[in-house]
């Protein structure tokens, strides 16, 4: 009985539900490259530049999280068929936005950021200019 | 040297300049963080896809099934999802006040869910089976659970992040009736 009884704790813990996240095995290509070493690093270029959708600071190529491992899969099934990186980002954003993607896009809310360090550099070089000129005729 | 000499405002420039960066920082320590990510599916019809059923006594779940009469709901889900079961008893209520709920089941094992059905009740009309989250990446789902409300036409209406809990089932209803009127048009 007492036997019995030690062994409770551990008969809970088998029955007990699975509570990770899911006890299927991985996604076919979530943990396996591509054959094609050409292809395999376009994804693995592709999937350093996706972010994790729960693990909100790393990339998906970073990531052991099973939907990381899923899009993982799905990036790799995509270029394997023969989608371009470019397409299978846009297929995302279209999905999650800009949160998707570690790469800025150029668009109507960011361009000032790709605008402002040639403004600052145009403007400096203007500063400098009229000071050199100024130093010349004193 | 006098004609380089800036403006005399331009002294209080820096001071200027750092309570604006105070500033920032205070907002962005005051304001909640929020790490849901919305999708952009919404407004957009539902993505072609055909899963097998997930467990038996239920179909599984295909675009054509999202179509006609009524507006309805897609419900994220997974046997191993603790929130999930918080949400049960309220997609129970919202079944037994008429709603058709569909369940898409995520990375889940038959006997997984058949015991979670068992425990928690099973409120779906339908339960498709999603092994790789490819319905969940196709409509810009990031997690379970999630419900979306599809009108008649099978245009996404509305994303519900989270569980739905009790008090949220009115707005739930009404944003079912809302789909059905901007799905009856088509």
């Amino acid at each position: 009985m007492r036997g019995l009884a030690l062994l409770a704790p551990v008969a809970l813990l088998a029955a007990g539900p699975a509570l990770a996240d899911g006890n299927l095995p991985p996604a076919p290509f979530a943990y396996r490259q591509l054959d094609d070493p050409a292809q395999e690093a376009k994804a693995k270029a592709l999937m350093e530049t996706l972010r994790c959708l729960v693990c909100q600071s790393q990339s998906i190529a970073d990531s052991d999280a099973p939907i990381a491992g899923d899009m993982r899969s799905e990036v790799r099934i995509r270029i394997a068929r023969g989608e371009e990186p470019e397409a299978i980002r846009s297929w995302l954003i279209q999905r999650y936005g800009d949160y998707v993607t570690y790469k800025p896009r150029l668009d109507r809310l960011t361009w000032p950021l790709f605008a402002l360090p040639g403004l600052v550099l145009v403007a400096a070089l203007a500063g400098f200019a009229r000071r050199i000129r100024r130093k010349d005729t004193a | 040297m006098s004609t380089l000499a800036a403006p005399r405002w331009t002294l209080w420039l820096p001071l200027a300049l750092f309570c604006l960066f105070v500033a920032l920082v205070v907002l962005g320590l005051i304001t909640p963080k929020n790490t849901d990510i919305a999708s952009k599916m919404v407004g957009k019809p539902m993505p072609a896809f055909d899963l097998r059923p997930a467990a038996d006594g239920r179909p599984g779940l295909a675009t054509r099934d999202l179509q006609g009469g009524h507006a309805r709901l897609v419900n994220i889900f997974a046997s191993w999802c603790l929130p999930c079961r918080v949400e049960a008893p309220v997609l129970g209520e919202l079944a037994r006040q008429g709603v058709e709920i569909n369940g898409i089941a995520i990375r889940d094992r038959k006997e997984d869910l058949a015991g979670y059905l068992a425990a928690n009740g099973n409120p779906y009309a339908r339960i498709g089976a999603d092994d790789v989250s490819a319905v969940q990446l196709a409509i810009g789902s990031s997690g379970v659970p999630e419900t979306f409300v599809i009108d008649p036409a099978g245009v996404i209406r509305y994303q519900h992040i989270g569980e739905i809990r009790p008090e949220q089932v009115p707005m739930i209803l009404d944003k079912l009736r809302e789909a059905d009127r901007s799905g009856a048009g088509r």
